[in-house]
């Protein structure tokens, strides 16, 4: 059984976030990139963790993105993943969610694990998107999962509670927060990952966008904040009740 | 050609966030001059019902007990029917979990455009729909065209006001002809400790009380809880303190945790990070609660009380619940 990572670039947490070129693009002076912490704690993690047990044979990583983006992937090789492949290209969900299918696809990967969504677009997409290109079935926002032969148990974050699921490979799972600890690269990783193989491979299928972003804005700060002496609860009782309509 | 609107098999009651997204359906059809057809699993009278009130015109209604929450790929392949049979090319989803998870499935069949978490209603440019979303997770937003000939749309919770609109929903028992089974199982089913106890879920609660690390240990929730059980609230906390197992991983909230938009956020003994924040921002009002009057919180937030959590908090509790007794 082999797994497939696909793991994507974000700014790191830290990073305030601005625009340039009339608000089309994102400002990357100063900001520093990291691997989609979804991507990397979570779902990096326990694919490492199946294969330490001897239920997975082999991790890869794959991204979409330019050469640039190389540095983001030794990481993810760092931390323990056994090749990676770079697609070359860049594009919407759609796009990218197409050439991680269509390399599991060409490939025999069973198991696609990644994050429940990049921390840069929010979309929580590519999971439902890889899984439709496959026609495999998809478990999102998942938080815990065993693999036996091609049967997966898993555990899913619903509404009010914690659902216990049975699947079969193949399978796209999204992973939520629960799922792995987080783990820091070590220095024989470091070097390892220096000579592990990454493969570059150009881009599959249709160049049309089905999306594009037309501008950004940054959301704007609350400007004042009411400062409510201690002794005055009464006050911020008032404002909760008649203003914010809480109770 | 009529606008369709994702329902997701219900449990209980329909929520208000499907209700948002029958509404947004409903103000998208208005803007195209079309009407609203309603894409149902085992749908009840009563959901029907609600969701005829805000604009669904027509129910296509699926009923085969076996297809739940769980099952995004039948879920989907029923959207994907319903869409052919209807002759749509615009689909509304809910940015829920359900909603979230099936909106893309969905969107690779038929090779949609899909904006995910859509916080306003789009504009009509030509074939295109331009819509507004968060990203970078709440630090900004963005216009998205959709170029696509589907289009696909999915609403944040809590982000548009619910408009009546009224209608008598004509009700299809719908069929599809093409096999739904897919292979996700649901073994069981445990319910959190604290919704067991009447506790409020995070994800739908429109009112979220939240602890930081400044509580000091998880022995002292109790003034959290005591606070969120007089509002009605749910509870939520910050990264270290889900971490350190002071509070279970489903309350963490943040730019790694939970997105979360209530209409009040109050956040007790939490200082403010930038990670933190980036979850919750997008809460209608926000109130903090901190002894430390440079805590970073105080520059994001509408109101703010510099004192001791351990004194403020049962003060507040027993000012509201003096209220609400009136
Ligand atoms: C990659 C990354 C991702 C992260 N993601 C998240 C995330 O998703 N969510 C998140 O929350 N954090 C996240 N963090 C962590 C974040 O940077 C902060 O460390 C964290 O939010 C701090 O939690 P806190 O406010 O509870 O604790 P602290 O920063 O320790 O703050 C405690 C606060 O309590 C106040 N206090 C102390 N005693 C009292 C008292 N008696 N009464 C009232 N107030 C008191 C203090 O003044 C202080 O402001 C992330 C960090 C990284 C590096």
């Amino acid at each position: 059984m082999k797994i497939l990572v696909p793991i994507s670039q974000v700014p790191d947490t830290t990073a305030k976030i601005s625009f340039t070129d009339n608000d089309t693009t994102l400002n990357t002076a100063g900001v520093s990139f990291i691997i989609n912490p979804y991507d990397e704690w979570y779902a990096l993690v326990r694919a490492l963790e199946l294969k330490e047990t001897g239920k997975a044979e082999k991790v890869t990583l794959i991204h979409i993105g330019p050469a640039a983006n190389d540095a983001t992937i030794r990481k993810g090789l760092a931390i323990g993943a056994d090749d990676a492949v770079r697609v070359e290209g860049e594009g919407d969900s759609s796009f990218v969610a197409a050439q991680i299918a269509d390399y599991a696809k060409n490939n025999g990967y069973d198991l696609i694990l990644l994050g429940k969504e990049s921390i840069s677009y929010n979309s929580a997409a590519i999971g439902g998107l890889i899984a439709g290109d496959l026609e495999w079935d998809f478990v999102p926002l998942a938080t815990k999962l065993e693999i036996n032969g091609d049967a997966a148990t898993l555990e899913q974050d619903a509404d009010g509670g914690v659902s216990e699921l049975e699947a079969k490979l193949p399978l796209v799972v999204s992973c939520a927060k629960g799922m792995a600890e987080q783990r820091i690269a070590n220095m024989r990783g470091i070097m390892a990952a220096r000579t592990k193989p990454l493969q570059v491979i150009n881009a599959v299928g249709p160049d049309t966008k089905l999306t594009t972003i037309k501008s950004y804005q940054a959301t704007p700060g609350r400007t004042s904040c009411l400062i409510i002496p201690e002794d005055n609860i009464d006050q911020l009782v008032d404002i909760l009740h008649t203003k914010v309509r809480a109770f | 050609m009529s606008v369709l609107v994702y329902i997701e098999p219900i449990k209980d009651k329909i929520k208000k966030a499907a209700i948002e997204s029958v509404s947004y359906a409903s103000q998208v059809a208005q803007l195209l001059n079309t009407s609203v057809t309603a894409i149902a699993f085992n749908a009840s009278e009563e959901t029907i019902k609600e969701i005829s009130n805000v604009g669904a015109e027509k129910v296509l209604n699926i009923s085969d007990s076996a297809i739940t929450t769980i099952n995004i790929k039948s879920l989907a392949k029923g959207v994907i029917a319903a869409a052919k049979e209807e002759n749509v090319n615009v689909i509304i989803f809910s940015f829920d979990g359900s909603g979230q998870s099936v909106a893309p499935y969905v969107a690779s069949n038929l090779k949609a455009g899909l904006v995910a978490g859509a916080t306003e209603l789009p504009k009509v440019e030509g074939n295109k729909l331009e819509v507004r979303k968060n990203v970078f997770s709440g630090k900004a937003s963005a216009i998205y065209s959709i170029e696509s000939a589907f289009k696909i749309i999915s609403v944040m919770p809590n982000s548009i006001e619910i408009a009546s609109n009224p209608k008598s929903a004509e009700v299809v028992a719908f069929a599809p002809s093409t096999d739904l089974k897919d292979g996700v199982q649901l073994k069981n089913f445990k319910v959190n400790d604290d919704v067991a106890h009447g506790g409020v879920p995070l994800p739908d609660a429109e009112l979220v009380v939240s602890g930081g690390r400044g509580l000091k240990g998880p022995e002292n929730w109790g003034i959290v809880e005591d606070l969120a059980h007089a509002l009605g609230a749910a509870t939520a906390c910050s990264r270290p303190v889900a971490d350190a197992d002071w509070r279970p991983h489903h309350e963490h909230v943040g730019q790694t945790g939970l997105a979360i938009r209530p209409n009040l956020y109050i956040a007790i003994g939490i200082s403010g990070a930038i990670q933190h924040l980036a979850g919750v921002n997008g809460s209608k009002t926000i109130v903090v609660i901190n002894n430390d009057p440079e805590a970073p919180f105080f520059k994001n937030a509408d109101y703010g009380i510099v004192g001791d959590a351990f004194s403020v908090v049962p003060k507040l509790t027993e000012a509201i619940k003096k209220i609400k007794a009136n």
